[in-house]
């Protein structure tokens, strides 16, 4: 009896933390997507991370929410933060600028797209999303991750590992100065920061 | 330790989705249409490892660590572009930049 109490309230309380961290997910997306600002925008991605790396923890994929606050809160969204930060402000009104039909159509499509997923996952899997069963202590951790890593899935570590080399060479080729060469004579790129007009500008 | 089923998961996961997709069909700020398609990559992630839970199967984690690989990729390549357009004097407006030539 005392015993099926406990299981009741930690089941209570397994809920709310699920209802907390899906609703600021959630939240802070809607955040992202409205903010005008870019910059609040990248910091509402942030809060959109950490409550996924709490469902992560809920799912017991415990490397993977480690992981993810990682690579996306210690790198992504620092590097977001450093390239608006190089950008400069530049205003954008979400909800309008661009035809107005424009915008009623994007809603539409993206409620389309919602739907359309929801009909498929439900037709695909009503009856065989059964009430979770218990998984063993290894599930997610990182000694079980590692071990799956580098025994079945090596080739995927290795190309993923390939695919990021290639994309961050390819990032600072796209990043960096890009020389007018005269023959013979190497000129630096003109500093344009002097000329550009330091109020804000509206993207429309 | 039963908490909510993983229909609930997946429900987030699309409303998730969904609202990546409104980010991205509606913004016009290159960098937020970068962000918005993250959101989207993290609605992938959190089906995967959801149903990996679900299945008792691993694939679905390393899959999803995978996909993170490969969001920071697409981050690094896109902020890359994002910086040489805007040293060229670029609008980032993705409605003006029409034109692979610039």
């Amino acid at each position: 009896m005392n015993g099926l109490v406990l299981a009741s309230a930690g089941n209570v309380l397994v809920w709310i933390v699920w209802v907390v961290a899906a609703f600021s997910c959630l939240a802070s997306g809607v955040a992202v997507i409205s903010f005008s600002n870019a910059f609040y925008s990248a910091l509402a991605l942030i809060g959109n991370l950490a409550s996924l790396a709490v469902m992560y923890l809920l799912l017991s994929a415990e490397f993977v929410a480690a992981a993810q606050v990682l690579v996306y809160a210690g790198a992504v969204v620092v590097m977001f933060l450093f390239v608006i930060a190089y950008v400069g402000p530049r205003r954008e009104t979400p909800w309008s600028g661009g035809p107005g039909w424009q915008t009623v159509a994007a809603v539409c499509a993206a409620g389309a797209l919602l739907v359309e997923i929801v009909v498929a996952v439900g037709m695909q899997a009503s009856g065989t999303l059964s009430p979770e069963s218990n998984v063993g202590a290894t599930f997610g951790t990182p000694a079980w991750i590692g071990r799956v890593f580098l025994t079945d899935h090596l080739f995927a570590f290795e190309i993923t590992s390939v695919v990021l080399l290639v994309a961050a060479v390819g990032g600072v080729i796209l990043g960096a100065h890009t020389r007018r060469t005269d023959p013979g004579i190497i000129t630096p790129a003109p500093t344009r920061e002097a000329e550009r007009e330091p109020e804000p500008e509206v993207v429309h | 330790m039963a908490g909510p089923d993983v229909a609930w998961y997946l429900a987030v996961a699309a409303f998730l989705f969904g609202i990546g997709a409104l980010g991205v069909l509606i913004r016009r700020n290159t960098l937020v249409v970068l962000l918005s398609l993250e959101l989207m990559l993290n609605a992938g992630n959190l089906a995967l490892i959801a149903l990996s839970r679900h299945w008792h199967n691993g694939a679905g984690q390393i899959f999803a660590l995978a996909v993170m690989a490969v969001a920071a990729s697409e981050v690094c390549v896109g902020l890359g572009l994002v910086v040489a357009l805007n040293r060229r004097d670029l609008s980032l407006d993705v409605d003006r930049l029409s034109e692979l030539r610039g």
